[in-house]
């Protein structure tokens, strides 16, 4: 029986998509309130994985992701590191990206400050629509596992701040780092799977090298600012009332079902 | 060790130079349109926090920390404070 945690807090959404879509494929997905684990109601230790969902958490106050990031970074420091050691994955979706980069799990290069952040999109707004990923991964993220290098899936976005950054004169040694690493894992491209160079709207945000989600260096912690619980069945699909054999699923199950293999649970 | 006594910060955080400010991009625009002839406009947040440190030394060493723990991510935003002793 696979154990999985969805965190939550005032803001966040989607906790119960991803539920839902754990549920689909036999996971015991419990949605639980951060404040808990805090105060060691629940243990991270008895969850297979955690997941930090889409939203707001904790209004976006300070920066987006800020205050959750630097309270598991440093109030929950040591239940987080044992759950890292031990191998359990962390999935962290949209605001959860923000979160894992601002609790410095992502990149994960090390050295205790932040290497990396997303940032206002370049367009000013909220981009709420889907777009086209290219799997850039090679097998290191245990999450695109059950996807190929140069698959293009599609996916919603919703953000205002996804644009992924590195610190500006960093740029190219720290892109040398996540693509030697295998850490590249999605980048925004058209519907050929052309990367979209910066280009809106293929690249809704100007994220730098067009990244979309990456994975530390051990391919257990994963990031993505596109929401693969709102791509998860095909009555999730933007055209789907438009299709004659309307799919059972959408590209996003693919994540959890990766993960699930991993855990033991394929199939 | 000197006596505990009450500082009041003012953290003023900023977006490094080459990101995108929207507030301030739309201040300039409205500015413009009032008849301002004014150059680059961008905004900053400001937190004033009240606490307790042993001195004007530590309270300013408590407030840097505060600064790369929580308030700043250094790789999009620039910080300045001032400290001064609550009478």
């Amino acid at each position: 029986m696979v154990k999985i945690c969805v965190i939550r807090v005032g803001g966040t959404n989607c906790d119960e998509e991803t539920k839902r879509a754990l549920d689909e494929l036999g996971a015991v997905c419990e949605v639980i309130h951060f404040k808990k684990i805090v105060k060691g109601k629940k243990k991270l230790s008895s969850y297979d994985a955690l997941i930090i969902p889409g939203g707001f958490s904790f209004g976006d106050h300070v920066r987006a992701g800020a205050i959750l990031g630097k309270e598991m970074k440093y109030v929950l420091s040591k239940e987080l590191k044992r759950f890292v050691e031990e191998g359990r994955p962390i999935l962290g979706i949209c605001n959860g990206f923000q979160v894992l980069v601002e609790a410095d799990l992502l990149p994960g290069f090390g050295g205790g400050i932040p290497q990396a952040a997303l940032a206002i999109n370049d367009s000013a707004r909220f981009e709420c629509r889907w777009v086209y990923l290219r799997v850039e991964s090679g097998g290191k993220c245990i999450f695109t596992r059950g996807l190929k290098k140069g698959e293009v899936v599609s996916m919603p976005v919703a953000h205002a701040e996804g644009k992924f950054v590195f610190p500006k004169g960093k740029e190219e040694e720290y892109l040398k780092k996540l693509v030697g690493g295998d850490q590249l894992v999605f980048r925004y491209c058209n519907d050929r799977g052309e990367p979209a160079r910066r280009k809106y709207p293929e690249n809704p945000n100007g994220s730098f090298y067009d990244i979309a989600g990456i994975c530390d260096p051990t391919g257990m912690i994963f990031g993505m600012m596109p929401h693969p619980e709102r791509a998860a069945f095909g009555i999730q699909l933007h055209n789907w009332t438009e299709m004659e054999d309307i799919p059972e699923y959408g590209d996003g199950m693919s994540i959890f079902r990766s993960l699930m293999e991993y855990l033991g649970c394929g199939g | 060790m000197g006596k505990v006594k009450k500082y009041r910060a003012k953290v003023e955080v900023r977006l490094k130079s080459g990101y995108l400010d929207p507030e301030g991009e739309s201040a300039k625009k409205a500015l413009i349109d009032l008849k301002y002839p004014v150059g680059r406009v961008s905004t900053a947040k400001v937190y004033e926090i009240e606490f307790a440190a042993s001195g004007l030394r530590k309270a300013w060493m408590v407030v840097e920390e505060m600064c790369k723990k929580l308030l700043a991510n250094p790789v999009k935003d620039d910080y300045s404070f001032e400290v001064e002793e609550i009478r």
